[in-house]
């Protein structure tokens, strides 16, 4: 199992983590002004890189806290942690 | 701690399971002990404003500074959480007394304190093949050089969140919320069967 760089608690157990999603996810600035189309692609449409990928990541058994993490989806291995 | 309720007797949330675990304590080896129960509060407040060093004044010593630490309270302790959050027990405080007394420095610096006795409780780990035990389910470096006194980490102990306290080098206890303890005392029991001779 591969260790994952908490900014704050440090290297822990991937397992002690949950998954979040892409990052950098704006919420519309406007909501109520867009088509049922556009407010699913907000929803559910999100990019689906081969190679870095910024995403969210939650240290749910640790502090539980969201930090954004860049991860090589060939390699899985994380490149970079971010707090908040 | 105050009796609580008149009429009502607080009991161990372990209290069934107190026989199991020293059944399972092996000599100078390992021992499972329940610690009684604490007062205890969960306090958020910004690290960076003048919250911290307040509520350390007012409860008698200075909060943990740094990452997954503790520091020792006049009668309790003080464990760094997260960020922004710390968890203070107290063994001679009525939990609203305890509560009232944090949260009213607290709310002054724009945190809060929470009671939350109720919600976890203690088992004290002890003996020289105490770490060892805990390795068979936790993934953190317990070695006493990396999880030296002072330390404590919120991690997992096979599917449990808990959280670890370092007092010694042979002497340890994990917090753990009450409706988790009773699935990581039998785990304890059952790590321990290893070390019975």
């Amino acid at each position: 199992m591969q260790l994952i760089a908490c900014p704050w608690c440090g290297p822990r157990e991937e397992t002690e983590f949950s998954y979040g999603g892409q990052a950098h996810v704006p919420y519309p600035e406007h909501p109520a002004s867009l088509t049922d189309e556009q407010w699913a692609h907000f929803v559910f449409f999100r990019d689906n890189p081969k190679g870095p990928f910024a995403e969210r990541w939650a240290h749910a058994s640790g502090c539980r806290r969201w930090f954004t993490a860049v991860r090589d989806t060939r390699t899985h291995k994380f490149l970079e942690e971010v707090p908040r | 701690m105050a009796d609580g309720i008149p009429g009502l007797t607080l009991v161990h949330p372990l209290e069934g399971r107190r026989d199991a675990l020293a059944a399972a304590s092996v000599g100078t080896l390992l021992s499972l002990d329940l610690e009684a129960p604490v007062a205890a509060v969960d306090l958020r407040v910004d690290p960076d404003g003048s919250g911290p060093a307040a509520v350390g004044a007012a409860v008698g010593a200075a909060l943990p500074a740094r990452p997954d630490t503790w520091t020792a309270l006049p009668s309790g302790l003080a464990l760094r959480l997260g960020p922004d959050e710390w968890l203070l027990t107290s063994t001679t405080a009525d939990p609203q007394d305890w509560e009232f007394h944090v949260d009213e420095t607290a709310s002054a610096h724009g945190g809060m304190a929470v009671d939350v006795s109720a919600q976890r409780t203690s088992v004290r780990v002890r003996g020289t093949a105490a770490r060892d035990l805990l390795a068979f389910g936790c993934s953190l470096d317990l070695r006493p050089a990396a999880f030296p006194r002072g330390r404590c980490a919120q991690t997992l102990l096979g599917q449990a969140a808990v959280v670890l306290v370092a007092y010694d080098v042979d002497d340890l206890a994990l917090i753990v919320r009450s409706s988790f303890a009773g699935y990581v005392a039998d785990w304890l029991v059952d790590a321990a069967a290893e070390f019975q001779p």
